[in-house]
């Protein structure tokens, strides 16, 4: 049987042993908190590796990416043809508007977009939220190189794929003749 | 070394102001800073430099400098007064609240019947202000005030009675000389219910209804600002320090130990400021009661408890 008053006892000792332990607020002006490496702080920008594909700015769920670009003509090498290619003129996030979803980073195919864990950008003007490229490029410098890989994880997918595409290249110039007869024979019953 | 007469009036008069100010105090910051570390946070680190030493004395500062507003359709006089009435008690009450042997702000022959009677008119300012508030929240919190009053005044008067009856003096001094360390396990009952109707009649979580914040906001002081409610929050922890003073005196032998004729003093204060403790320790680990819950706890627990103790007292002292 349970003595009476044994819960009331009980509520007493939790409560004295959560004192005797440290609590576990941080000072945080006075001590900066330590972040995971991919803590959602604000997104940085590689302004080289971006080709304007506009993937960012048309996933983005509250639109807050603005890219605004123009068409440059590459004059035609010898015996080719002229090429355009797209110059970037303007990147900004407006962070006012950003929920952090960083979808725009999961679907940038020239991981042009980084997470970076800085956090203290607070403005007293909500305009100075938007955030042009210079100073996204800037963050690049607070973004932390990602983790090691967790023990007996998978190897990552494209180190395999480039180890294929690399094994197949190598046959490819072992056996050229080979190689494209099997092409041809596949190719043939079409 | 002789002393004028006037000359130790005022000087007895100067300490019990000065315990009365800086033991609520004490107490409050205790408050603070226990209970966060008992939530696992660290509560003020600011104020004053060192670990928020100085919290309160900013929030009187803030309390000061906020303006003070009487509800157009209040009872403007009752309204001003009620803090007084709910503060100045416990400042009579420590008068005749006996530290050391001898060391006392005035010695009553009847000093027990004093103390709880001028310890109930404390209660009377939270009438007043739910009356005068001219607010349905205040005036609940008001008549709740009232029926927790009506029903843990009873159990702690018993319970006070039941050592006044062994010790057979009113005198507080007498009671604390009369003690003995066996009184402990003997008064044990009534200690426990001194403690817990004391703590229910100064509406200590978790005896708060009348105060019930999530239901009726403030209760009886839900009107009040600046400096009328700094002195409401001032009389809650000024009751504190009576409540566990008075419980220390009668029931744990006050200045009773080892080095008492040297140390008198500082074991009557230690043994208020562990109760004051306990009295927060409770605080943080109790829910609030349901107004049912505290009608049943005083009626079907505390009184007949208190009357089983008078009994027992009773028996003991005629057999002694």
């Amino acid at each position: 049987m349970r003595l009476p008053g044994t819960g009331l006892a009980k509520g007493l000792v939790v409560t004295m042993r959560t004192m005797t332990k440290r609590s576990v607020t941080d000072q945080y002006p006075d001590v900066k908190p330590e972040l995971p490496p991919r803590s959602r702080g604000v997104i940085a920008l590689v302004e080289e590796n971006c080709t304007v594909c506009m993937l960012c700015a048309r996933e983005c769920p509250d639109w807050c990416i603005y890219i605004d670009s123009h068409k440059e003509t590459i004059p035609a090498p010898e015996g080719g043809r002229e090429r355009q290619r797209n110059v970037l003129d303007r990147f900004a996030i407006d962070f006012s508007l950003c929920m952090y979803c960083g979808i725009c980073i999961e679907v940038c195919p020239f991981d042009a977009l980084f997470w970076s864990p800085e956090f203290e950008y607070a403005e007293f003007d909500i305009r100075n939220m938007t955030h042009e490229k210079d100073r996204l490029r800037d963050w690049m410098a607070t973004v932390p190189p990602p983790p090691a890989a967790d023990p007996h994880a998978d190897r990552p997918k494209e180190l395999d794929a480039a180890r294929k595409a690399g094994e197949k290249a190598g046959e490819k110039a072992v056996a050229p003749d080979q190689a494209t007869g099997g092409q041809a024979a596949q190719d043939a019953p079409s | 070394m002789n002393i004028p007469d006037w000359l130790e009036v005022v000087l007895r008069i100067v300490l019990v102001l000065g315990a009365f100010l800086v033991l609520p105090l004490l107490v409050g910051q205790t408050e603070h800073k226990a209970m966060a570390h008992m939530q696992s946070r660290l509560g003020p680190m600011y104020a004053g430099g060192f670990h928020g030493w100085a919290q309160l004395v900013a929030d009187g500062v803030k309390f000061a400098q906020k303006e003070d507003i009487v509800p157009a359709a209040a009872d403007r006089a009752v309204f001003k007064l009620a803090p007084a009435v709910a503060l100045i008690p416990y400042l009579v009450v420590l008068v005749a609240i006996p530290v050391g042997p001898g060391l006392v702000g005035q010695e009553l022959d009847a000093g027990l019947f004093f103390v709880l009677a001028v310890m109930a008119v404390g209660v009377l300012g939270a009438l007043m202000a739910g009356w005068a508030s001219a607010n349905k929240f205040s005036l609940l919190g008001g008549l709740r005030t009232a029926a927790q009053l009506m029903a843990y005044e009873l159990p702690f008067i018993l319970a006070a009675a039941s050592v006044a009856m062994a010790a057979g003096t009113l005198s507080l001094s007498g009671i604390v000389d009369a003690w003995e360390p066996w009184w402990l396990l003997w008064q044990l009952p009534g200690a426990v219910v001194f403690f817990i109707a004391g703590l229910a009649e100064l509406q200590r979580p978790p005896f708060d209804m009348p105060v019930a914040d999530s239901e009726i906001i403030f209760g009886a002081f839900t009107e009040y600002s600046g400096l009328r409610f700094a002195l409401f929050l001032l009389a809650e922890y000024a009751g504190i320090v009576v409540l566990c003073a008075l419980t220390t005196v009668l029931f744990l032998g006050g200045w009773h130990g080892p080095y008492d004729n040297e140390l008198g003093w500082l074991w009557t204060l230690l043994k208020t400021m562990v109760l004051a403790f306990v009295v927060i320790w409770l605080r943080v680990s109790y829910p609030r009661l349901r107004e049912d819950q505290l009608q049943r706890l005083a009626w079907q627990g505390l009184v007949p408890v208190a009357l089983a103790q008078l009994a027992l007292t009773g028996i003991v002292a005629v057999a002694r």
